[in-house]
């Protein structure tokens, strides 16, 4: 029955958003969009790695962003002008990777599915692989919950209830990197964070408890990727920008209903 | 029964030292209050004794599977979160609504479980905190200045509510304050702090210490005097004009709200 595209397509996005819910919240929570920005503009150089070293693409990109997030994490926790470094290190990582990439000719015809996504060409492999992670994703957070909400709120009240934050924003840096690589294959690394952000937005201006926004956002994020297929069928538009269009919609029409 | 011990802790920030050659106790049962100047270490000494900061020097021990309830000075909730007061009180353990209802209850905000954190006013968000904290049925309470931005009938209430948490639970409270009314009202011990300790005991005790006269200057001296006007008539001390105090409290307000 996974043998029609669209169905996997529709399983694919209805999957990363699982993980991207929850997720999402804590990087709006957090303040952490240039963090994602940053860890998914590496996945391309992840691509270029995979591509020289003969390993899974998702391997590559797995490997390149973790490291790019424990980067990212281990200078913002030493104090450095975050918005400034973020900046230079997710464009400089985009800048490499398309640099990087270029010297496969075969990439070099389709860079933007990398960029982009291209959920259209999901296989039943690859779909696996996306529940697979964006389950490990939801597991961890799950696991961590009680702990990443309390670090989130206060490192002070988490340091005095015996939790120690700079785990708890570890557990966020590996589910971080985990849905990059997962995300890539489906709305391209330009998008990932887009489709952690804008959903998770969405649901803030509907939810009363963080439970609720995370729920609350994996369905606004689960819609738009299916509302984004459709869009992309009708319209013959690409497919990943489509499914961040819908997003952008559901948070236009939640801001308004929802004055302030 | 000693709860928690510093033994010549010293605390450093790179090259600055923050405290020096700290050592104290706090016993069961017993309202501790430290007492310093802005930029005295204050908040630097209770992070380093709940362990938020790493102590270069000395010891900190702690009575075996000691139970710290801590209020920080004020909890910036960011508004991306939303959070009702309820599942505040959840975190990082989850409570029973009986037990939260009993805990909002004492700390005079019943009712409130559905509010939004965000919504709540700075003493109602100082209650809750302690609600949370008192949730843990802590031996110890911890608080950092808690009464911040709290205008003074606020301020005294909150601080009944300390005195009445100790009858009731008999934890032992270990607070923050630069506010010398509170001090004399609600503490068995106050430590002067100022990077050091400088002097220690009852409050009557160092309201007389001219360490700590040294270190408030006249102003809190002006505070001391309409204190004293108001709550120990007995023993009202040297010649003050009413205004005159009214003034100098005014300025020492302004001063530490800068």
């Amino acid at each position: 029955m996974l043998d029609d595209f669209l169905l996997r397509a529709g399983l694919a996005a209805i999957g990363l958003s699982l993980a991207t819910g929850p997720l999402g919240s804590f990087v709006v929570w957090r303040r952490m969009a240039y963090f994602g920005d940053a860890t998914a503009h590496a996945a391309i150089l992840g691509v270029a790695l995979a591509l020289a070293t003969d390993l899974p693409i998702g391997l590559g990109t797995l490997t390149v962003a973790l490291a790019m997030a424990v980067t990212v994490a281990g200078l913002s926790a030493r104090g450095w002008a975050m918005d400034t470094t973020l900046g230079v290190l997710a464009h400089s990582a985009l800048a490499f990777g398309l640099v990087a990439v270029s010297f496969f000719p075969a990439v070099r015809t389709n860079l933007s599915s990398y960029l982009f996504g291209d959920i259209l060409a999901v296989s039943r492999g690859e779909l696996a692989l996306v529940w697979l992670g964006s389950f490990a994703v939801l597991a961890l957070l799950v696991w961590r919950w009680q702990a990443l909400l309390t670090a989130t709120l206060s490192e002070d009240l988490a340091h005095a209830a015996g939790i120690r934050p700079d785990r708890e924003r570890l557990v966020l840096v590996l589910a971080l990197a985990l849905v990059v690589a997962v995300a890539l294959k489906i709305v391209g690394a330009l998008l990932i964070a887009a489709m952690l952000i804008i959903p998770a937005a969405t649901a803030r201006g509907l939810a009363r408890t963080p439970e609720a926004m995370a729920a609350l956002a994996a369905a606004a994020g689960a819609a738009s990727g299916l509302g984004g297929l459709g869009l992309s069928l009708w319209q013959d538009t690409p497919t990943g920008p489509s499914i961040i269009v819908v997003a952008a919609g559901l948070f236009a029409l939640v801001s308004l209903r929802r004055p302030g | 029964m000693t709860l928690i011990a510093a033994a010549h802790v010293c605390v450093r920030f790179g090259a600055t030292e923050v405290l020096h050659d700290i050592s104290l106790t706090v016993s069961k049962g017993e309202i501790v209050t430290i007492l310093g100047p802005n930029g005295s270490g204050k908040s630097t000494l209770l992070r380093a004794l709940l362990g938020i900061v790493p102590v270069a020097e000395g010891r900190i021990t702690r009575a075996p599977g000691l139970k710290i309830g801590y209020v920080p000075q004020k909890l910036t909730i960011d508004r991306t979160m939303p959070i009702t007061v309820r599942r505040f009180l959840s975190l990082p353990a989850r409570v029973s609504d009986a037990a939260a209802a009993g805990a909002l209850a004492r700390v005079g905000m019943a009712g409130h479980e559905a509010d939004q954190m965000t919504a709540l006013s700075g003493g109602q968000q100082q209650r809750v905190l302690l609600a949370r904290a008192l949730l843990g049925a802590p031996q110890l309470l911890m608080l950092d200045e808690p009464t911040q931005g709290l205008d003074q009938p606020g301020e005294a209430a909150f601080y009944r509510l300390i005195e009445e948490v100790r009858r009731d639970t008999g934890a032992a409270v270990l607070m923050i304050s630069h506010d010398l009314h509170v001090v004399m009202a609600a503490s068995d011990r106050v430590i002067c702090l100022n990077g050091h300790i400088c002097c220690e005991g009852t409050p009557r005790v160092v309201s007389n210490a001219p360490e700590y006269r040294a270190l408030f200057g006249l102003g809190t001296q002006g505070a001391l005097a309409l204190y004293r006007h108001d709550h120990d008539h007995g023993h009202e001390g040297g010649p003050h004009h009413h205004d005159h105090d009214h003034d100098h409290q005014r300025g020492r307000h302004e001063h530490d709200h800068a």
